[in-house]
């Protein structure tokens, strides 16, 4: 079998996006073991760093390019990257594992009639076989996935791969421009939410539960995200009492998450809040409670009051930061 | 006009995971089964379009016996009536989706509502394989949604966003959370559930293009360090996370 990998890279607003990147580093642990190449296949308008995918170790890009296609299509990105696939004899698909990844992905598995998994965090090859980890229930349990199926779809989950050192590259970006497309499913509008930084992408996360008492004094928790460069979390007591969008809610249904750095403020850590972001690489918990079971994944804590603390955070991160 | 909701019956989301003997499934034993939390934003959105514009709702789901409990738990929210398409092994997602698509085809469905994701294996696929293998429109994670005639105008939540879309029927809508308030079944609507029919059938057989080989722990976490109980103990966070973890 040749297994010829496709990294699928996704680009918004017209830069490519790292998790997409992270596909290409994880794509490398089966074209290492399988001895094949990895190709590349974008899809927009005009596309800012594309070199990069060359760098990070994609033998080959295509661009599709089209006007019409700055927004995502569904229905004409997936015609597109079929069409892709089956000109050049793809057997493994990989994606991030973003909104765009996971709307995508399962569509192309149907139609190539491939198996998939989601959301892995490890790939490996073993013999001639495919396997991955994947977490499910939230994260409480991992599973090993073998696939039995000669063509695979798989997504991995950001930040969870990381990059290579750039390597210097001269493949060339192949640009093809497309026509005809299928538009039977087309984005009119962009709405931004709020926030600056999205959770799902912050390398810094800092999240507010019940503990700060009402909607204004997550003025505290948006000033520490700020000195930090960090997105916006919360907990679902606080979505669901309105005063956070559920954009920023993580846990089970909310977004899960694996930022570098993770500051919990007055949440108690769920079972359900604890799905989402256990995979954080550092946890930081402020709550007044200290048995409260976020301590018992937190790698720091101060078991104090998040109004005492929270300022005196901001004061020695700004110091820091001065310096 | 016919519309089908499919919904999984899954642990609750409190339930601690414990491995079993298999060393491949979770331990049944003193687990409690429910709907799936985003199918039931997917049975409101059906049962708000089909008060809208006329039809039923028909609920399907692939599984075991037990599922009825979740079906019937739809039915008592308001759908029409209800498929249980038996399955008695597991079945990767694929499988499910091929299963699924062979009813709603059957079922002669324009419209098909998913949660966005299965608190049990969280693939988040179903809803778009399902539609892929009808030819169907799809849109996923949703948070707002209306139909105008054949015209389908639906929000989904991106990073950072939402992007609005416009697409048509016959579609796959997969719900989240935001996209309504799914009501409770009241005592009424449970009495009538019990005279609502709930249909066997076998699910059509689709082969499993992936396998469990093992499942496991994530590797437990140690518990850190309690620096202190007040903003004394600042200084000392902020150095570790500069020196030691090195993530400001
Ligand atoms: C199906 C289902 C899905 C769910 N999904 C999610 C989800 O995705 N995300 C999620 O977060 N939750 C989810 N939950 C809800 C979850 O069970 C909890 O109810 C929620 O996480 C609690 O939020 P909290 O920690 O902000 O509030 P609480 O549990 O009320 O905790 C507040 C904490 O603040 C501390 N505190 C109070 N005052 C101070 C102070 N001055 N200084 C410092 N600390 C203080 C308290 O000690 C307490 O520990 C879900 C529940 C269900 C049933
Ligand atoms: N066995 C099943 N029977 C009916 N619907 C299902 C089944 N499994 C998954 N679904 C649907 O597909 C959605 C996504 O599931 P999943 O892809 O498994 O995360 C769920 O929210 C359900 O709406």
């Amino acid at each position: 079998m040749a297994n010829n990998i496709l990294v699928f890279i996704e680009q918004r607003n017209g830069e490519v996006k790292k998790a997409s990147l992270e596909a290409i580093a994880a794509a490398k642990k089966l074209s290492g073991a399988f001895g094949s190449e990895i190709k590349a296949a974008t899809i927009g308008n005009e596309i800012k760093g594309l070199e990069k995918a060359a760098q990070q170790g994609a033998a080959s890009i295509v661009h599709l390019k089209s006007a019409e296609l700055l927004n995502y299509s569904t229905s004409a990105y997936a015609d597109l990257l079929n069409n892709y696939i089956a000109e050049n004899d793809i057997d493994i698909v990989i994606f991030a594992n973003t909104a765009m990844g996971k709307d995508l992905a399962p569509i192309i598995a149907s139609k190539i009639d491939a198996g998939i998994a989601t959301d892995c965090t490890e790939l490996k090859v073993n013999g001639d076989s495919v396997i991955v980890t994947r977490p499910v229930y939230a994260g409480k349990a991992l599973v090993d996935v073998k696939f039995t199926s000669s063509k695979k779809v798989i997504t991995i989950r950001p930040n969870t791969f990381p990059l290579g050192e750039p390597v210097e590259s001269s493949v060339e970006i192949n640009v093809m421009e497309q026509s005809n497309l299928n538009l039977s499913s087309k984005v009119v509008e962009l709405k931004k939410s709020g926030g600056k930084i999205d959770v799902a992408e912050a390398e810094i996360i800092v999240s507010g539960g019940r503990g700060l008492k009402e909607a204004e004094n997550f003025k505290l928790v948006e000033e520490l995200a700020d000195v930090l460069g960090a997105a916006v979390g919360a907990s679902r007591a606080v979505v669901d009492a309105g005063w956070r969008s559920h954009s920023e809610q993580v846990g089970q249904t909310g977004k899960t998450v694996s930022p570098n750095l993770y500051i919990a403020l007055g949440i108690s850590g769920a079972i359900q809040h604890l799905a989402g972001m256990r995979s954080s690489k550092y946890i930081v918990a402020i709550n007044k409670d200290k048995d409260a079971p976020i301590f018992q994944i937190a790698d720091y804590g101060i078991a104090g009051d998040v109004f005492e603390i929270v300022p005196k955070m901001i004061e020695e991160i700004k110091k820091i930061k001065e310096n | 006009m016919k519309i089908v909701v499919c919904v999984s019956h899954v642990p609750d989301t409190a339930t601690k995971v414990k491995i079993g003997d298999n060393g491949k499934t979770i331990d049944p034993k003193d687990v409690t089964y429910v709907v799936n939390p985003y199918d039931e934003f997917a049975i409101e959105e059906a049962l708000k379009t089909r008060d809208a514009v006329g039809g039923e709702v028909v609920v399907i789901s692939l599984g075991t016996d037990a599922n009825k409990e979740s079906i019937r738990k739809a039915l008592a929210m308001g759908a029409d009536s209800g498929i249980l398409l038996k399955s008695d092994s597991y079945r990767d997602s694929l499988s499910v989706a091929k299963a699924l698509a062979a009813e709603i085809k059957n079922q002669e469905a324009q419209l098909v509502f998913f949660g966005k994701q299965s608190v049990d294996y969280d693939a988040g696929i179903v809803g778009q394989l399902t539609a892929e293998l009808l030819g169907f429109n799809s849109v996923s994670v949703v948070v707002d949604f209306k139909l105008e005639g054949e015209k389908i105008t639906a929000e989904r939540e991106i990073e950072g966003g939402r992007e609005v879309i416009e697409t048509s029927i016959p579609c796959v809508i997969t719900a989240q959370k935001g996209l309504n308030e799914p009501r409770y079944a009241s005592l009424k609507g449970i009495m009538a559930a019990k005279k609502k029919t709930i249909e066997d059938k076998e699910a059509a057989a689709a082969e499993n293009y992936t396998e469990i080989l093992t499942m496991s722990k994530p590797p437990a976490k140690s518990p850190g360090k309690i620096l202190g109980e007040d903003a004394s103990a600042v200084p000392e966070l902020v150095k570790l996370l500069r020196e030691e973890a090195k993530v400001i």
